[in-house]
């Protein structure tokens, strides 16, 4: 708790979101899934590889004037389970809340497999079910366990 | 069993397999009985690719169930060629027809056409995907020579893009088969089946030389190599070779083998198996007409005896 608050406070923000308990190393997968690159400007933090009781090592993702979506956390939450997201307005955490691990994630990630028919100009969304060692398509089967970032469907 | 769509061989219980297969027994006996059940009734086809072989099973099963068809005809000669969606043509369809057969060159495509229609639908063949009614016959054909009891069976040939075989082995852990996966090392089962295979509990077993399995197999399902798997004409003979199987070969099989293959072939099961007991193929496309008649008359509401 006092931890917390003591790295909170090295690089306060005004208004945005710090992600905090992120696996150690997956701080640019992090960013990679909030679709932010460094080209639009938001002032960002990370901090990569802290000590950490709970997780030996952990990131941390802080970013200014930005809130997540739903669908962020959940594909946030497969690759840094352990994940906290602090919402901060006027330099104080608002809200405080663990990500949880989602059975389903819809409309976000795009589907490998170029012969599946959600890949094509049809009126459905991409649904994947999160299994054991990664997430499935539910439409062709095809699983995705490595670099899920490198699937978010772009905007 | 009253399910709205069939999409997928996996969303068949062992109750639902033995259902649709007892009244495909039934029908089989007695064909006659059935010739009116279904006057009046029209199914749609929509083949987006050519299978004029499944094409033909499903028209024959309903035309003998008295009702039927209404054919979208070629991809080339409808709106679909003019762009329209998947979508949007199955809700136009559903108003002609009392129930649906999509072959579609895409997965997922009638799980995603299903979501957009009321009438029931049938998946005959979605791209690599699935192809539940090809499953049921296979399943018809295993139970009618082999038995479902103690039941040990070698699938050979292309196990890494034949959705035949993926979708008969998700369903063979229905019935506790052991199963033999025999293959190139280039063409073993993909890792999604593995997986599903795991869950349900089966054991894979997989060899790339089928004189090691031979002697135990009640059934030996062969399925075809493809040229296009391999990256030269001299490999793919080299490779392909080796799961060819002939009279001679089968000397080391037990009596009532029985020897299957979702057809066509071409070389992979030579001519001189034909006079043997082994060879059931062909019984097994016939089975596809009584089993698709069975899977159509459940589905549009008739009752098993
Ligand atoms: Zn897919």
């Amino acid at each position: 708790m006092s931890d917390d608050d003591q790295q909170l406070r090295v690089s306060k923000i005004r208004n945005g979101t710090v992600i905090d308990h992120i696996t150690g190393g997956q701080a640019l997968n992090v960013l990679a899934i909030l679709g932010i690159d460094g080209t639009s400007g938001e002032s960002v933090s990370v901090a990569m590889n802290m000590p950490s009781d709970r997780l030996g090592k952990k990131d941390i993702v802080k970013v200014e004037g930005r809130e997540l979506s739903q669908n962020e956390v959940d594909v946030l939450s497969l690759i840094a389970p352990a994940a906290s997201i602090n919402i901060v307005r006027e330099y104080d955490v608002v809200e405080k809340h663990r990500v949880e691990r989602p059975s389903m994630v819809e409309g976000v990630l795009e589907c490998p497999n170029h012969n599946c028919i959600t890949t094509e100009d049809e009126p459905v969304e991409s649904r994947f079910a999160v299994v054991d060692d990664g997430v499935r398509c539910e439409y062709c089967d095809t699983i995705i366990r490595d670099n899920l970032p490198a699937h978010i469907l772009a905007d | 069993m009253r399910h709205d769509h069939i999409i997928s061989a996996k969303q068949l219980s062992r109750a639902d397999i033995e259902a649709v297969l007892d009244h495909a027994a039934a029908i089989a006996e007695e064909p006659g009985a059935y010739s009116d059940r279904h006057a009046d009734t029209l199914l749609g086809m929509l083949f987006f690719e050519p299978s004029t072989r499944t094409k033909m099973s499903f028209t024959t099963a309903m035309k003998r169930l008295g009702g039927d068809i209404v054919d979208m005809g070629s991809v080339e000669s409808s709106s679909v060629k003019k762009g329209e969606s998947l979508a949007d043509t199955v809700r136009v369809v559903e108003g002609y027809a009392d129930a649906l057969v999509l072959r579609h060159p895409m997965e997922g495509s009638a799980k995603m056409a299903s979501e957009f229609v009321d009438v029931p639908l049938v998946n005959a063949g979605d791209g690599a995907g699935q192809h539940p009614t090809q499953t049921l016959l296979d399943l018809y054909t295993i139970r009618e020579s082999a038995g479902f009891d103690d039941l040990t069976i070698g699938i050979m040939g292309d196990l890494k893009y034949g959705r035949t075989v993926h979708s008969l082995a998700h369903a063979l852990t229905n019935v506790d088969a052991r199963q033999h996966f025999v293959s190139p090392e280039s063409l073993q089962l993909p890792r999604s089946v593995r997986y599903d295979l795991h869950q349900e509990g089966a054991e894979v077993r997989e060899h790339t030389d089928l004189d090691e399995i031979l002697p135990e197999l009640d059934v030996l399902y062969v399925t075809r190599i493809q040229r296009e798997r391999f990256p030269d004409e001299g490999e793919y003979r080299e490779v392909a070779g080796q799961y060819q199987i002939d009279s001679e070969t089968l000397a080391a099989a037990k009596d009532d083998l029985t020897v299957m293959h979702p057809l066509p072939r071409v070389d992979e099961i030579a001519h001189d198996v034909d006079d043997t007991d082994h060879a059931k193929y062909f019984q097994q496309a016939h089975n596809g007409v009584p089993v698709r008649m069975a899977l159509l008359d459940l589905m549009l509401g008739g009752e098993p005896e």
